[in-house]
């Protein structure tokens, strides 16, 4: 009596029908857990959502394609922005309004991603960090259409009857999770994953095999921008608005620490920096109120933590929680199919 | 508690009599209070550059530990110890700041790749100032200036350009001169350029170079918590305060290139003119636009800032 037929029980090697089945099997589970949280935590699932996919984007780009940015927090703002202004506007269906948000966030990319395409390290970061510091200032200057520091109130999803508003909410997110989660999937898997992470490790070696430097890493920037406008108007629906405050230097530094936790380059790794952003401020909430803190150091709190952990694992871990993760089972899993039946290959290969 | 990041105000005009007479006045009150920004941004600048000569590495923590420095000379200040004393024991705590942080956590991923010290110093960044927030709070609290801030009289019209604008620009040139007779004339100044040009080859020859590393970190980290105690009297004391003026001393370090001080010095000038005219005519919200733009224009332009010599990226 063994269990060794788990063992043999693989993903299909295609990639997309991999990812599909992940992803089927991935959004059912978690459509039954939205069943059964309560209304609050469903709003918690959403809020973990938006997160996922603002990394998904981030770390395409910083992982996968090397380049740092530290202005995804602000194309997050265009994204809630433009989905605001569509949707205070106009009666087009919130799906609408999303896609705006990828197409505008996705513009913006392409707009900062060429001069980028000619920046490399710390050059990029400080340009990203200009464009985050910067890009607020927009708001306020031309606040009759943004509403200044007010900024725009955004009228929740209407759920069908007899749905929790917020359940309705966090099913509305999590497909749009699963959607990004697939389609990046499949893009790290095709030729254009494959440019990007060649640009990543040798940039020579890159041009020298036909791949255009430039524009791979501007595509890069546009896709990781799409995501991170989608995930700001799915960020300004959760929240009911957007406001210059919300979307600061912080939050993008935030997002980074959260790829880094995740482990940069990993989808998977996603969740795990997606389930921290949601939980810290919280934890930093209670700890706040343990040490009798006054109100609004939580967030620095918060702050102090992301902060400490980005330090911490680039000197650590750099491969993050997900790298730890990948090696220790491929390490288990690897000793428990040497045990069992020792011919067979290892085809453990990078986690998508 | 998150402070909305602050731009500097834009100098108060004294308006005159007629309007080509007030246009040129403006222009000339934009001008010096432009210098004037710029000398702080040139200090910032001196920082960044110290440290990316000697270790490739650009530290984006430089504002947040100037503001740390700065908070500290404002608390001896509210106890009433002398606005000198309180700038000798910031620019002492700088130094100390930048030696521990090089010895502590960016000597290990000195070796890395470039992101790995990029991550690390953002890290850093945004601990410290969170660890600010909790020492001394969010709200922003004024700094005494010592020399008066009323401008200067000259004739009849009275300029945007106040005594304690002097000192500020006196104190950037003081340790911009500071700078070239350490790295011209001195033998530890020598040693600094040797090992930031070719560690290998200083090691050989007897030069300390992890030392020589940790004193210019200390040394650079000096220049920035000056820059901050220049800047806090301008601008309001917060946390978030050096934010901006971090943003600018970069874009002025790269407008030189991020390899030669006296760039850094003409690239804050440069900086805090452009952003005092974008302010002045087109609205100061848009100060911190106008750094993006300059940034990418120069470096669309000159990718490695205008006062090196083109070079090929190394690969």
């Amino acid at each position: 009596m063994s269990v060794a037929w788990i063992w043999r029980l693989r993903l299909p090697n295609q990639p997309m029908l991999r990812h599909l089945t992940l992803a089927i099997s991935g959004g059912a589970l978690l459509f039954v857990l939205t069943t059964v949280l309560s209304s609050f935590n469903d709003y918690q699932v959403a809020q973990i959502g938006v997160y996922a996919v603002a990394l998904a984007g981030l770390t395409l780009l910083t992982g996968a394609n090397g380049q740092i940015s530290l202005g995804n927090g602000a194309f997050m703002a265009v994204g809630a922005y433009g989905a605001g202004l569509l949707l205070a506007h106009t009666d087009v269906p919130i799906a609408v309004a999303l896609l705006l948000a990828v197409a505008v966030g996705a513009v913006a990319g392409v707009v900062i991603g060429i001069p980028a395409s000619r920046l490399r390290g710390p050059y990029l970061a400080g340009m990203t960090l200009a464009l985050a510091v910067g890009l607020p200032s927009m708001v306020t200057k031309f606040s009759s259409v943004f509403g200044g520091d007010q900024g725009l109130s955004i009228a929740p999803p209407t759920p069908p009857n007899g749905v929790d508003p917020e359940r309705w909410l966090a099913w509305i997110v999590l497909l749009c999770v699963v959607i990004v989660l697939v389609l990046l999937g499949n893009l790290m898997r095709s030729r254009f994953g494959r440019a990007f992470r060649a640009v990543r490790d040798d940039e020579v070696a890159a041009s020298l095999v036909g791949i255009s430097v430039a524009r791979t890493q501007v595509l890069a920037f546009a896709v990781s921008a799409g995501c991170a406008g989608l995930a700001g108007g799915l960020f300004g629906l959760t929240i009911g608005g957007a406001n210059p405050d919300a979307f600061n230097v912080q939050l993008s530094i935030s997002l980074l620490a959260g790829v880094v936790l995740g482990g940069t380059g990993s989808l998977f790794g996603v969740w795990w920096g997606a389930v921290l952003l949601v939980y810290v401020p919280q934890w930093a909430t209670s700890v706040a109120g343990t040490l009798n803190l006054q109100t609004g150091q939580s967030s620095n709190l918060a702050l102090l933590f992301y902060g400490v952990v980005l330090v911490v694992v680039m000197l650590a871990a750099p491969g993050g929680l997900q790298g730890g993760i990948r090696r220790l089972t491929t390490l288990f899993v690897d000793k428990v199919r040497a045990g069992i039946q020792p011919s067979l290959p290892s085809t453990e290969g990078e986690h998508t | 508690m998150i402070v909305p990041i602050s731009s500097p105000p834009t100098p108060t005009f004294v308006v005159t009599s007629s309007g080509s007479e007030a246009a040129v006045s403006r222009f000339l009150d934009l001008t010096l209070g432009g210098v004037t920004y710029g000398a702080i941004y040139a200090a910032v600048a001196l920082a960044l550059v110290l440290i990316w000569r000697a270790t490739r590495i650009l530290n984006f923590a430089q504002g947040a530990m100037a503001m740390f420095s700065t908070y500290i000379a404002s608390s001896l200040v509210e106890r009433h110890v002398s606005y000198w004393v309180a700038l000798v024991v910031a620019l002492a705590s700088g130094a100390l700041i930048g030696a521990v942080v090089e010895r502590v956590v960016v000597r290990p991923v000195e070796r890395r790749p470039p992101l790995n010290a990029v991550i690390v110093t953002l890290g850093l960044l945004v601990a410290i100032e969170a660890l600010a927030g909790i020492i001394w709070g969010g709200s922003l609290r004024s700094f005494p200036s010592y020399f008066s801030q009323v401008g200067l009289v000259v004739g009849r019209t009275r300029l945007a350009f106040s005594h304690f604008d002097v000192y500020v620009v006196c104190a950037v040139i003081v340790v911009l001169l500071g700078f070239v007779i350490l790295f011209r004339f001195t033998d530890v100044g020598l040693r600094m350029r040797a090992s930031a040009f070719s560690p290998e080859v200083s090691r050989l020859l007897g030069v300390r170079v992890g030392r020589t590393l940790t004193l210019g970190w200390a040394l650079a980290s000096m220049v920035g918590a000056l820059a901050g105690v220049l800047a806090a009297p301008k601008l309001f004391l917060g946390p978030n305060f050096m934010d901006a003026v971090f943003i600018y001393g970069f874009t002025a370090a790269v407008i030189g290139g991020l390899e030669s001080p006296l760039g850094a010095v003409i690239g804050g000038i440069v900086t805090g003119l452009s952003l005092s005219y974008v302010g002045g005519y087109l609205g100061s919200s848009l100060d911190a636009l106008g750094a993006l733009v300059i940034v990418m224009i120069v470096l669309m332009v000159r990718p490695r800032g205008i006062f090196t010599p083109i070079a090929e990226r190394r690969v």
